[in-house]
C-alpha cells in the first residue's frame, strides 16, 4: 500500500501553529508546555490524571465538528496531538487585560486559595460553561468530578461556576466566536497520511486509516497501542516504562463510529466515554450512574470503551455490565476479523484471547428486551472518580410465571478478570424470583468467587458486597422504597 | 499644604471582605510557584533514591547503572554532606537527610541523583542495585507497644482530682478503644526547593516551606556554614497544611547541597508518589479510655492513653502528641481526669505537624467517649455534650490548669440547635430509620473549642520589616508565609488600616529570612495573630516618627496629628499621604520599622503539665445530617450547617473560605482518606488513585457556613480577631458522629456503634454488621 507519510505533526498551541518534527513518544503535553514552551500556568499535581491542575482544551474535530473537550495533560502525549487546538490558561486572558468570565467568576466568589489547583478549576469550568452556559449544581459537580482542591471545600467554586454567565456572554467569547476559522484551520491541517515521527524502535506511528493502522501493528506486534492514554500514560509518568514504538489511535475517525440498529448498538473502539454516553445512558439508562462515574470528566473525554476492554484490568468499569449485557467484542488482525463474546476475551489476570498484531475493533452491546431486569452498581470509597472496589452487573429474564428463565451475573474486582459468577447464575436459573432464591444464591457467591484484600477493600468486605449487590438489584424489581443514596442536590439555604 | 475634603474610610481596611492579595493572578496561571521560576542556564536537577524495605540493614549499594544513566552528573550519599547529616526539628539527631547503614522506614532516602534534566535524574535513581538484610519491622501502633519500641519523645501526663475516686463513685464505667487513622496533606504542590549558590558559601533557596527560618538553619547545618550564608525565600506554597512545616527541609537541604558541590542552580521536585511516601504525614493514634458517668450522663472521672504512629524519628510528635491530650476534654469539663501519651515509633514514615496538631486526634477521642456514654444511656449525644460543657462553679479548669475564660461555646450551640432546626430534624430522622430498611440517616451536632498558641512558648513571637517610600507606596514583609490562607492579603488589610492607606498602596514581597530573622512557622494558625500585630509594631513606629516630626514641624500637638483615610490631618489641616511621606523624608525622618510581637500571658510546665499554655480558645460548632447504604456502607453528606468563631474578623471572606475548607478536609479525614500499609510496611495509598480526598460532589449537599459576627476576643488580638487556620478543621466531627448515629439505628441506638476512623465504606458496613449481631445477641438474652 503507498500510504503518503508525513515526518511532522501539527497542531495549533492556543494561537499559534506548531509543528514538531523531533518529539519523543513519551513526551507529555504538560512537560512540553511547561519546560519547552516556558507556559506556566498550567501545574502538575500529580501525573497520573487525577488531580485536575493539568486541564487544557482540547478541540478536535470529528466529523467535520469542533468541539472542545477537557483532558490531563499531564498523561496526555504530544503526538496525540496532531490536527488538534490546544488551549491553556495562559491564553485566556490577554496581558493586561481584563480577566475572561470563568477567571472573573473565580476570584468574585473568593474560589482560590493557595492557587495551585486553580488554573485546572478554570479550565473545567470554561469546557462547561462553552456548551452548558448555565448549568445546575450537579452538572457543575460532574464536571469538577476530575479536579481536586484542598483548600475550599468546593463551596466557592460552585458559586463562580453559577455566576459566570453572570460576567460575560458566551456567544462573546473568542473560542465561540472563532470556532468556524479555527475549525478550517484544523481541517487544512488533515492530509490523511500517515504520520511517523522518530526511528524504528523509538518511533511512534499515527495511522492513516483503520486499515493502515492494522496493516501497521500486524507488521509491530510489540508496538504499544495508545487510544486515550489514560492508563498508558501512566506507565509512562509512574512506572518509566518503555512503551516505544507506539501506534496512536484516538485520532482514526473510523475507530470512533457509533452505530445503532434495532438490535443493539456498536461502538468503535476508539470512542470515548462521552462521546458514548448519550447512545448508552439512551439504550441502557440504568448504566447511566456507572458512566457518570467513571474516572473525572477529563478521563472520560480520553478514555476508551475499547481501551478498558483491551487493557484487561480485573477493575475497569465497563467490562461486567458489558458482560451481562451479552457485549460481543471483535477483533481484527490485518484483514482478519473474529467475534468473540467479551466474556471469553479475559482469560486470567493479565492475559486475554488476543492475538500478536490483533486489536479490538468494535463492541457490539445487544438491546434488551423489555422484560428483562438489568442493573449495574459500582461500590467505591469515595462516591466519584474512584476505581470499584466491587462492581455487580445483573441481568435476569423472568418467565410469565415468575420464575427466572434466564440469569447472568458478572463482577469486576472479585477476581483476576471482569468474571461471571457461574454458581451464582445456575441457583437463580428456574428458581422463583423470591427472597428464599436471593438467600440462596447469595450463598453461592462462596463458590465464584475467592476475592483478595487490598488498600481498596478487604476480601470480606468485597464478599459481603457482592452478595448485597444481589439483595439490592432484588429489592429495587419489588419497590422496596428508597433502597440507594439520593444524590439530588437541594437548593442551598444558606444564611438562615 | 494643600486643604483636603476629609473621606470616609479606606479601601481594604480590616474587617473588609477583601479578595485574595493574588486571587487574580491564581486564576489566569501567572501566580509564580517555585517550578514556575525561570532556571538559570544550566541547572541541575535532583532526585531522591527511596528505600525499598520497611527495616533493613544496607549492604552495599551499586550505583553504576546510575552513573551511566544518560544526562547523570554525579551522586549525593550521606559521605558528600560537608555538615551534619541530620535534619532534626526537635534536634534529637533522630533525622538523617540520608539513611547510612540502615534503613528505617519503606520511601526513606538513601542517595539523590543528580543530572541535567528531572526526567533523567529520576530514571537513573531507579537503576540504583541496593542489597538489603531485612529487619523486623512493625508499622502499627499496638503492634509496636507489642514488640517494645522505644517511644520516639518524652510522653507527657495532664492529670486533676483523683480519678480513683472518681470511678469509684461513678454509676457507669465504660473501657473502649478507637483508632484513628492519619492523613496525607495532599497539597496540591508538592515539595519542592530550587538552590541558586552565590558567593563564597552563600547560597539562596526557594523553597515551599512553611518554616523559612527553620529551613535556612537545617540548610546551614548541612552544609556546614553559619546560618548568614543561607538565604531562604518563599512568595507562595501551593498548600501546606502542616506537611511544609519541617517536610520542606529535606528537599532544600539536598539541593542546596548539590547546588554548592556543582556550582550551578539545582531544583529538586519529587513526583507526587514519592512526595506521599517520603514525607510525614497527620499521625494515626490508638486511644484506650474509661469513662465513669452517672445515670444523668454527667462526666465524673476519664482515664485515657493516646498512643500515636509517630514513624522513624521524633519530628514534632512530642507537641503533636502533646496536643492531644490538650483537645481530649473539647468542651467538656472532666472532674477527675488523667491523661497520657505514648508517642510510639513505627517503621513509618516520620509523622509531622496536620492541620489541627494532633488536636483533632484529641477531640475525637475525647467525642468517642460522648458517644459512649449516650448510646449506653439511650440518650441524644448532644444532650451529653450540653451536660458536660465547661462552665458554672468550680467547671472551668482544664486538665492542665488552665481555666477557661472565654467559653462561648453555649450561645453557639444554642443558635445553631436552632438554625439548623436540630431537635426536628433528630425526630425526622429517628422516623425516617424506622421506615426504611436499606437507608438509614443520622445527624449529629457537635462543638469545637481549639486553643490558640504554640504550646512551646518561644514560638510566639514574630517579625515585620514595612518600609513606606518616598512616593507614599508600602513594602511589607513579615515571618509569616503565604500558603492560600490569605495571610498576606489580612497582614496588608492590617497596615492599610494603621496608615488609613487604600489597600492598594502596600505591596507583600515574598517571605525572605534575609528580611525577616528567626520567624517561627506559620502553623498552629498563629498567622495573623502573631505577624499582624508584628506589623503593626512596625507601622506604629513609623507612625509614631511621623507624629513626632510633623507636631514639630507644624507647632502643634501630637495628639492633633491624625491618620485619616488617605490623608494625615496637622491640626485642621489635611495632607495628602504620599505628600506627607516626601515632607517626612525631606526632613530625614526615618522611613522603615521592623516590629516585633509576642504573645502575653501564656506560659506552660511541661513537666508538671500545668500552665496557660493558650492565649485563647477559639470556638464553633457543626451539624450535619448523613444518609448511609446499609447494603454497602457508602454514603453522603445530605446537609451540615455551621457556625465558627472568628472573633471580629480581619477578613470575613476570607475566613469563611477556611471554615468551609476546613470541614470539608476533616469531614476528608474522617470517612474516605485512608491510609493503608501492607504486609511490608509499605504505604499502597501513595497517590490521587488510592488515596480520597473529597471532592465537589462530596460536599454536604446542603451547606450553610456562618460566622459568629457577634464575637469579639476579649484579648487584646490584632483587631480582636482570632485564628481560624486549624479549629474548624474539627467541624468535620459531626460527620463522623452523624455516620455513627445512621450505623446506630439497626441496634435501637442502644449499643455504642464505635466505627473507628476514617468511617470508610468497608468499615461502616462492618459496623453494622457488628450492631445488627451484637442486637440480635441482646434480645437473645
Amino acid at each position: 500500500m503507498a500510504t503518503e507519510i508525513r515526518n511532522t505533526i501539527r497542531f495549533l498551541l492556543n494561537d499559534r501553529l506548531v509543528e514538531l518534527a523531533d518529539v519523543s513518544p513519551v513526551q507529555t503535553l504538560l512537560d512540553f508546555l511547561r519546560i519547552d514552551r516556558n507556559l506556566r500556568g498550567t501545574k502538575e499535581g500529580c501525573a497520573e490524571g487525577d488531580c485536575g491542575a493539568c486541564t487544557v482544551l482540547v478541540g478536535r474535530l470529528l466529523g467535520g465538528r469542533l468541539k472542545y473537550e477537557s483532558i490531563n495533560a499531564c498523561i496526555r502525549f504530544v503526538g496525540s496531538l496532531d490536527g488538534c487546538h490546544v488551549v491553556t490558561v495562559d491564553a485566556l486572558a490577554q496581558p493586561n487585560g481584563p480577566l475572561h468570565p470563568v477567571q472573573q467568576a473565580m476570584v468574585d466568589t473568593h474560589a482560590s486559595q493557595c492557587g495551585f489547583c486553580t488554573p485546572g478549576f478554570v479550565m473545567s469550568l470554561y469546557g462547561l460553561w462553552m456548551e452548558n452556559p448555565k448549568p445546575s449544581v450537579q452538572e457543575i459537580e460532574k464536571a469538577l468530578q476530575g479536579n481536586l482542591c484542598r483548600c475550599t471545600g468546593y463551596a466557592a467554586i460552585i458559586r463562580a461556576a453559577e455566576v459566570i454567565s453572570s460576567i460575560g456572554e458566551v456567544g462573546k467569547d473568542p473560542l465561540v466566536v472563532e470556532r468556524e476559522n479555527i475549525a478550517t484551520q484544523l481541517a487544512a491541517l488533515q492530509d490523511g497520511r500517515r504520520v511517523v515521527i522518530g526511528e524504528e524502535a523509538e518511533r511512534f506511528v499515527l495511522p492513516a486509516s483503520v486499515d493502515d493502522f492494522a496493516a501497521i501493528f500486524e507488521s509491530n506486534p510489540k508496538a504499544t497501542i495508545v487510544a486515550g492514554s489514560t492508563d498508558v500514560g501512566l506507565w509512562v509518568t509512574k512506572f518509566m516504562r518503555d512503551i516505544a514504538p507506539v501506534v496512536h489511535i484516538s485520532l482514526l475517525e473510523d475507530l470512533r463510529r457509533i452505530s445503532v440498529d434495532r438490535d443493539g448498538i456498536t461502538l468503535g473502539a476508539g470512542v470515548s466515554y462521552t462521546e458514548a454516553y448519550p447512545v448508552i445512558v439512551e439504550h441502557f439508562p440504568q448504566m447511566r450512574e456507572l458512566w457518570d462515574r467513571i474516572g473525572g470528566r477529563q478521563v472520560r473525554n480520553m478514555g476508551t470503551v475499547g481501551g478498558n476492554i483491551a487493557n484487561g484490568s480485573p477493575i475497569g468499569d465497563t467490562p461486567p455490565a458489558l458482560i451481562a449485557l451479552g457485549a460481543l467484542v471483535t477483533l481484527r488482525k490485518g484483514a482478519r476479523r473474529r467475534t468473540l463474546p467479551l466474556e471469553a476475551f479475559f482469560i486470567e489476570y493479565g492475559k486475554q484471547d488476543r492475538e500478536p498484531g490483533e486489536f479490538v475493533e468494535t463492541i457490539r452491546i445487544p438491546c434488551l428486551e423489555e422484560a428483562v431486569r438489568f442493573a449495574v452498581y459500582k461500590v467505591t470509597k469515595r462516591i466519584d472518580e474512584d476505581i470499584s472496589a466491587v462492581c455487580g452487573a445483573f441481568r435476569v429474564t423472568l418467565d410469565g410465571r415468575g420464575k427466572i428463565a434466564d440469569a447472568t451475573v458478572a463482577f469486576g474486582g472479585m477476581a483476576g478478570i471482569p468474571k461471571r459468577a457461574s454458581n451464582v447464575e445456575a441457583v437463580l436459573e428456574g428458581a422463583d424470583w423470591n427472597e428464599a432464591t436471593i438467600e440462596t444464591a447469595m450463598a453461592a457467591f462462596a463458590e465464584d468467587f475467592t476475592p483478595l484484600t487490598d488498600w481498596r477493600a478487604s476480601a470480606e468486605y468485597r464478599m459481603l458486597v457482592a452478595k448485597n449487590l444481589l439483595r439490592r438489584f432484588y429489592l429495587e424489581t419489588q419497590e422496596a422504597g428508597r433502597v440507594r443514596l439520593d444524590r439530588a442536590v437541594a437548593v442551598a439555604v444558606q444564611g438562615v | 499644604m494643600n486643604v483636603m475634603q476629609p473621606i470616609d474610610r479606606i479601601r481594604g481596611g480590616v474587617h473588609e471582605k477583601e479578595k485574595h492579595e493574588s486571587g487574580h493572578k491564581h486564576v489566569s496561571g501567572t501566580a509564580e510557584y517555585i517550578d514556575d521560576i525561570p532556571e538559570p542556564a544550566g541547572t541541575l536537577h535532583a532526585y531522591l533514591g527511596l528505600s525499598a524495605r520497611a527495616h533493613a540493614e544496607i549492604l552495599s549499594i551499586d550505583f553504576a547503572e546510575v552513573t551511566a544513566s544518560a544526562g547523570v552528573v554525579g551522586i549525593l550519599t550521606a559521605d558528600d554532606i560537608p555538615g551534619e547529616n541530620d535534619i532534626s526539628p526537635a534536634h534529637k539527631h533522630d533525622d538523617p537527610v540520608f539513611a547510612t547503614g540502615k534503613v528505617e522506614f519503606h520511601g526513606q532516602p538513601i542517595f539523590a541523583v543528580i543530572a541535567t534534566s528531572r526526567d533523567a535524574a529520576r530514571r537513573a535513581a531507579a537503576k540504583a542495585k541496593i542489597d538489603y538484610r531485612d529487619l523486623p519491622h512493625v508499622t502499627d501502633v499496638k503492634e509496636a507497644a507489642a514488640a517494645n519500641y522505644p517511644l520516639v519523645i518524652d510522653p507527657l501526663k495532664l492529670e486533676r482530682g483523683d480519678i480513683d475516686a472518681g470511678f469509684a463513685k461513678a454509676k457507669n464505667v465504660v473501657q473502649g478503644e478507637m483508632r484513628i487513622g492519619g492523613q496525607d496533606h495532599f497539597y496540591l504542590e508538592g515539595h519542592i526547593s530550587f538552590a541558586i549558590p552565590g558567593e563564597d558559601d552563600e547560597v539562596t533557596v526557594y523553597a515551599s516551606t512553611q518554616h523559612p527560618s527553620e529551613t535556612q538553619h537545617m540548610v546551614a547545618q548541612v552544609l556546614g556554614v553559619p546560618s548568614n550564608a543561607v538565604t531562604v525565600n518563599v512568595r507562595r506554597m501551593g498548600g501546606g497544611f502542616g506537611g511544609k512545616e519541617t517536610q520542606a527541609n529535606l528537599f532544600a537541604a539536598v539541593a542546596a547541597m548539590a547546588a554548592r558541590k556543582y556550582r550551578r542552580a539545582v531544583k529538586i521536585r519529587p513526583d507526587r508518589d514519592d512526595d506521599m511516601t517520603a514525607t510525614g504525614k497527620r499521625h494515626d493514634f490508638h486511644v484506650d479510655y474509661k469513662i465513669g458517668f452517672d445515670d444523668e450522663g454527667r462526666i465524673e472521672a476519664v482515664d485515657a492513653v493516646f498512643a500515636a504512629r509517630c514513624g522513624f524519628s521524633a519530628d514534632l510528635s512530642g507537641p503533636v502528641t502533646d496536643r492531644a491530650l490538650f483537645h481530649a476534654d473539647n468542651c467538656y469539663f472532666y472532674p477527675n481526669v488523667r491523661l497520657r501519651s505514648r508517642p510510639m515509633k513505627t517503621n513509618t514514615v516520620s509523622n509531622t505537624a496536620f492541620r489541627g496538631f494532633g488536636g483533632p486526634q484529641g477531640m475525637v477521642g475525647g467525642e468517642r467517649m460522648i458517644e459512649d456514654i449516650a448510646y449506653t444511656l439511650g440518650k441524644d449525644p448532644l444532650e451529653i455534650r450540653k451536660l458536660n460543657f465547661y462552665g458554672g462553679d468550680g467547671r472551668n479548669l482544664t486538665p492542665y490548669h488552665q481555666t477557661v475564660e472565654d467559653n462561648i461555646i453555649g450561645r453557639i450551640i444554642e443558635e445553631l440547635e436552632v438554625s439548623a432546626d436540630y431537635a426536628a430534624r433528630r425526630e425526622a430522622v429517628i422516623t425516617f430509620n424506622r421506615e426504611n430498611h436499606v437507608i438509614k440517616r443520622g445527624i449529629a451536632l457537635t462543638p469545637v473549642k481549639f486553643g490558640i498558641s504554640f504550646t512551646k512558648t518561644e514560638y510566639n513571637q514574630a517579625g515585620a520589616l514595612v518600609h513606606v517610600y518616598t512616593d507614599g507606596s508600602i513594602h511589607l514583609n513579615h515571618g509569616g508565609t503565604e500558603m492560600g490562607q490569605g495571610l498576606y492579603t489580612k497582614v496588608a488589610q492590617v497596615v492599610a488600616d494603621e496608615f488609613q492607606v487604600d489597600l492598594d498602596r502596600v505591596k507583600v514581597t515574598a517571605t525572605s529570612t534575609g528580611k525577616v530573622p528567626n520567624t517561627s512557622a506559620t502553623a498552629a494558625s498563629s498567622g495573623s495573630d502573631l505577624n499582624g500585630m508584628a506589623a503593626a509594631n512596625a507601622a506604629q513606629q513609623i507612625k509614631a516618627r511621623l507624629i513626632s516630626f510633623a507636631a514639630e514641624r507644624y507647632g502643634v500637638s501630637e495628639a492633633d496629628v491624625a491618620f485619616e483615610p488617605n490623608m494625615v490631618r496637622i491640626g485642621s489641616e489635611r495632607v495628602s499621604f504620599p505628600e506627607f511621606i516626601k515632607t517626612a523624608y525631606t526632613a530625614r525622618v526615618q522611613l522603615s520599622a521592623a516590629g516585633f510581637y509576642k504573645t502575653p500571658k501564656i506560659h506552660w510546665n511541661r513537666s508538671e503539665g500545668r500552665g496557660r499554655p493558650f492565649y485563647y480558645y477559639a470556638y464553633g460548632a457543626s451539624c450535619s445530617e448523613v444518609s448511609i447504604d446499609t447494603l454497602t456502607g457508602e454514603y453522603q453528606v445530605d446537609r451540615t450547617d455551621i457556625i465558627h468563631d472568628v472573633g471580629k474578623s480581619l477578613n470575613p471572606a476570607l475566613d469563611l473560605g477556611q471554615v468551609e475548607g476546613a470541614f470539608v478536609q476533616g469531614m476528608g479525614w474522617l470517612t474516605t482518606e485512608e491510609l493503608w500499609w501492607d504486609a511490608k510496611g509499605r504505604l499502597r495509598t501513595h497517590a490521587p488513585s488510592t488515596y480520597k480526598i473529597p471532592l465537589a460532589s462530596d460536599r454536604p449537599r446542603v451547606f450553610n457556613v456562618r460566622l459568629a459576627e457577634w464575637s469579639v476576643n476579649r484579648e487584646e488580638t490584632i483587631r480582636r480577631s482570632k485564628a481560624v487556620g486549624e479549629p474548624p478543621f474539627m467541624l468535620g466531627i459531626s460527620v463522623l458522629e452523624a455516620i455513627s448515629m445512621a450505623a446506630a439505628s439497626v441496634a435501637g441506638y442502644r449499643i455504642p456503634p464505635r466505627i473507628d476512623a476514617p468511617a470508610t465504606p468497608e468499615r461502616v458496613l462492618m459496623a453494622i454488621e457488628r450492631l445488627r449481631g451484637n442486637a440480635a445477641t441482646e434480645t437473645t438474652r
